[in-house]
């Protein structure tokens, strides 16, 4: 392996483990909030309660920044609330729920508030990323207390000025209540602010019966602005005098630029300026390509399509997928891995003794991530910085990705957060800002690089494909005893299997049943692999909860029943997965799916139950298939625990998107690449799903005590396996091989 | 390069541009109405969607010098004014369409062209006037949602 390709460095690693983790009910990055950390900003024009969060930071250095408003919170003394949204907004509608939860502490009305995005600055608001469903459960007590401070402050003002205990004060609507008396916030704004700042430990945090604001629907904050039309996204960035950037790369992952036609680029219409970039050679920051700028974006692609390279493949991909096809195909036929990773009692005796056994081949193909919004980013080399305006879903921690690429130390690198127009993943890396970066750091004046479609399907981090072959048993009783799974995967370094590619040993069924093996290959791959939309899960759960049902289908049992009976007892096993709350919501999706009642003939039903990123989530699928295999998905029932709801709407929203990706991705998704090349280069070859084939989706959840956490991306996971299941039931044909277009199924 | 008249939300603008420019990259670069997005350059995708003389097309791939004469309308010219919105944009707030958000622009086009001509649209009729548009974010049950709220505003609005 080429160890200049190698696609993680520690900082992306730890990104990885973040994102896949379904284990941490808590915070994984959990900020520690103590009294000297929690700072009041004053001195804004006019007076006011400014609350800011300096985590990691002295108070004697924080005091430096006391002019600057960067913070969570401000109450003008007109009685204006804003509040600043500290995270990516990429469609997953933090920048509602995020201002949402610090209103609730602070008892604001939520039609008082306006809420801006917050600068980046990872030393004042902590964690800036979105990825893994995180941001919810990694700053709900951060914000929850940011909300109660600023809340307790303007209590005791208000006591203050009445010369009564503040346990008399109660506070509602934005306003500080005595009886019948009451004082707005924006009155209390000015003498709040000169209180001091009580101990965050302190404070009282709201029980779930006082909300208020939580778990209602809410419209996105933004909303307005999209309809409109309103320049938000990182693509609409203007700036006087900006040209336009494109940026080619070999084909084939890791090629080096030997020659360009520069000159013949240069004299094109509105090109300005044509270079060849070396890079570092790291796929996540700067491989090397040819700069064009242009005056437009049309002419600087038109430029790209007259360009030619001479490029060196020596170090080039040559990844084949059907090559690694046929090796899956060899490896199938034996029994186990390179690397046993669990081995728990004896499968393999377990297989011999059981009434019923079952064997299967699993394939499932890489995927894109395909956002709608191309990879961009504007960037500007001005007055000593160089400042960016990223659509990222990692804007805090880009700023280390940019310094490693670029070679500028962080604190002369500035990045802006834009909407995002689609992360499901893509963003959490930020490759094209280190291009953007590169590209102006040779320019003088602002560029913003623009990729094309074809370059976003073709230089992807994309969803890794897999096998797995995999033997199970069940007793004479039906009962599951045995299950081993051969999972042949990908590795980049020769050691640690690719972003997606590893199957964690507590992974479900591991702790639920008693003879169980898992063992793993790994094949040498080129192609950059990354986090997609519940990295991993997305892709195991249909094959682990397709071969349950394979199980269950062969024992003569009810699948409902048998995955209860797998389930067992209610115990929090390894990893994270509760069997109580799993059963839970198996039992709500097949109540309100209306489980075992009878269907119309080629109409089935089909359950999966899945655990990742801290969320319980059971579907149920009802489709019909015709005989010339066009499937229609008539309904998804999904039922869900990831604790209290913070925006109904947007938690629906979420589990809604995720059915219907889910439903698209496993119908029609795949990216193959030959001689290092990916095949699949636009939306023809690309079927995104459209509006007539959309499934209904109905959305449950049973808001248990438990932690919150995000629903972007467990929602997903059962999709697949619950309509493979359905397919099972409509009529008897066992889907092992995704998507579904491969074995002749299309959307009705 | 030529400069071209092209006459768009009603008003009279003029363009200095290749005429062979799509008129996506017109209405981007030139004229500053970043409402129209980029999605795949291919008429794929949706997200470029204007109406030229009240049909869709997609402007990434008309050439500026196609729709000269004809009366544009983008995202930035639906809403009546700052105050009266389009239904549609209406309903679509009150569903909470937008996830990202980056295709909604063209989705509210393909929209506003179908409740031009059919006020009542069934949900077949919405599917095959929505087909040309993609949403990455899997919104479709809520477009479809929202188009129907907005036929009833616009029902209301003409009784």
């Amino acid at each position: 392996m080429n160890a200049h390709l190698e696609l993680a460095d520690d900082d992306l690693r730890a990104l990885m483990r973040d994102i896949e983790g379904g284990a941490p009910a808590l915070p994984v990055r959990a900020i520690k909030i103590d009294r000297r950390h929690f700072l009041k900003l004053t001195g804004l024009a006019g007076g006011g309660l400014t609350l800011g969060f300096f985590v990691g930071m002295e108070p004697a250095h924080a005091a430096a920044a006391d002019f600057v408003p960067n913070a969570f919170l401000r109450i003008s003394s007109k009685g204006a609330i804003t509040i600043l949204n500290k995270g990516p907004e990429i469609g997953q509608g933090i920048k509602t729920a995020f201002p949402l939860i610090i209103a609730e502490e602070l008892d604001a009305n939520w039609s008082d508030v306006v809420v801006e995005q917050a600068p980046v600055n990872p030393t004042v608001y902590g964690n800036q990323s979105a990825g893994g469903s995180r941001s919810i459960p990694s700053s709900w007590d951060q914000l929850r207390k940011a909300g109660a401070i600023a809340r307790a402050m303007l209590v005791s003002a208000a006591a203050a000025q009445w010369k009564v205990p503040v346990e008399q004060c109660t506070t509602r609507d934005s306003a500080v209540w005595n009886g019948k008396r009451k004082l707005a916030y924006g009155a209390l704004a000015t003498k709040a602010a000169g209180l001091p700042v009580p101990d965050a430990a302190t404070v009282k945090l709201k029980e779930r019966g006082e909300y208020r604001l939580l778990g209602k629907s809410y419209t996105g904050v933004d909303n307005r602005k999209v309809v409109t039309g309103a320049p938000l996204f990182g693509i609409d960035q203007k700036l006087p005098g900006l040209k336009i950037a494109v940026y080619e790369k070999c084909p084939a992952t890791g090629g080096k630029v030997r020659s360009a036609n520069l000159e013949e680029i240069k004299k094109l219409p509105g090109v300005r300026d044509a270079f060849v970039i070396e890079g570092n050679g790291k796929p996540t920051e700067v491989m090397p390509g040819v700069a064009i700028i242009a005056d437009t974006t049309w002419a600087a692609f038109e430029a790209r399509k007259q360009l030619k390279v001479d490029w060196d493949e020596t170090a080039a991909s040559k990844d084949s997928w059907s090559g690694i096809v046929k090796r899956a195909a060899e490896l199938r036929k034996q029994p186990g891995g390179e690397t046993v990773t669990v081995n728990t009692g004896s499968a393999a005796e377990a297989l011999k003794g059981a009434a019923r056994t079952v064997e299967g081949f699993y394939t499932y193909p890489f995927v894109s991530h395909s956002p709608l919004e191309p990879q961009n980013c504007t960037a500007w080399n001005h007055d000593g910085i160089l400042e960016l305006w990223s659509p990222t879903q990692t804007a805090d921690r880009s700023l280390a990705t940019l310094s490693s690429a670029l070679g500028l130390p962080v604190e002369k690198i500035k990045v802006n957060q834009t909407r995002v127009g689609g992360g499901f993943g893509r963003r959490l890396m930020n490759d094209y800002a280190c291009e953007a970066g590169a590209i102006a750091q040779r320019y003088a004046g602002p560029v913003k690089l623009t990729w094309t479609r074809e370059q976003d399907m073709t230089h992807d981090f994309y969803r890794v494909g897999g096998f797995h072959s995999l033997a199970g048993g069940v007793d004479a009783a039906g009962k599951l005893v045995a299950w081993r799974n051969h999972f042949i995967s990908f590795s980049t370094d020769g050691k640690n299997p690719v972003s997606g590619g590893n199957l964690p040993a507590e992974e479900f069924p591991a702790q639920n049943v008693v003879n169980y093996q898992l063992s793993q290959t790994l094949l040498p791959l080129i192609t950059p692999c990354g986090p997609w939309r519940a990295p991993r899960s997305c892709s195991v759960a249909w094959v682990i909860q397709s071969f349950m049902h394979e199980l269950s289908a062969a024992a003569g049992r009810d699948h409902r029943d048998f995955l209860l009976e797998v389930m067992g007892e209610p115990r929090l096993l390894q990893g994270g997965l509760n069997t109580g709350r799993a059963a839970d919501v198996i039992k709500l999706a097949t109540e309100k799916a209306g489980w075992g009642r009878k269907l119309p003939d080629g109409h089935g039903m089909g359950l999966a139950f899945h655990f990742s990123h801290a969320g319980h989530i059971a579907e149920v699928a009802e489709v019909s298939v015709d005989a010339g295999r066009r499937i229609r998905v008539h309904r998804v029932v999904v039922a869900s625990d990831i604790g209290p709801i913070v925006n109904m709407s947007g938690a629906n929203n979420q589990c809604e998107g995720a059915v219907i990706d889910g439903f698209s991705t496993m119908l029609g998704l795949e990216i193959t690449m030959e001689n290092g090349r990916v095949e699949q280069s636009n939306f023809h070859q690309c079927p995104i799903l459209r509006i007539a084939s959309q499934p209904k989706v109905e959305v449950h959840f049973l808001q248990s005590d438990n932690p919150p956490t995000g629903v972007g991306e467990p929602a997903l996971p059962p999709v697949a396996p619950a309509i493979c299941n359905a397919i099972y039931a409509a009529i008897g044909h066992r889907v092992r091989t995704l998507p579904l277009a491969k074995e002749g199924f299309s959307a009705a | 390069m030529s400069t071209l008249s092209l006459r768009i939300n009603g008003k009279s603008l003029s363009a200095d541009v290749d005429p062979n420019t799509p008129l996506l990259w017109v209405l981007r670069d030139s004229l500053g109405l970043v409402g129209t997005k980029f999605g795949c350059g291919m008429a794929l995708c949706g997200a470029c969607t204007v109406l030229a003389d009240g049909e869709p097309i997609r402007a990434c791939s008309v050439p500026v010098s196609g729709v000269a004469g004809k009366n544009i309308t983008t995202i930035e010219g639906l809403a009546k004014s700052e105050t009266q919105l389009h239904p549609l944009q209406e309903a679509w707030i009150e569903h909470d369409v937008p996830q990202c958000g980056y295709c909604q622009a063209g989705q509210l086009m393909s929209a506003s062209a179908l409740l031009a001509k059919n006020p009542q649209p069934s949900d077949a009729d919405i599917d095959a006037a929505m087909a040309g548009n993609l949403c990455r974010c899997g919104t479709y049950q809520r477009i479809r949602a929202a188009i129907h709220t907005a036929a009833g505003k616009l029902a209301k609005r003409k009784a």
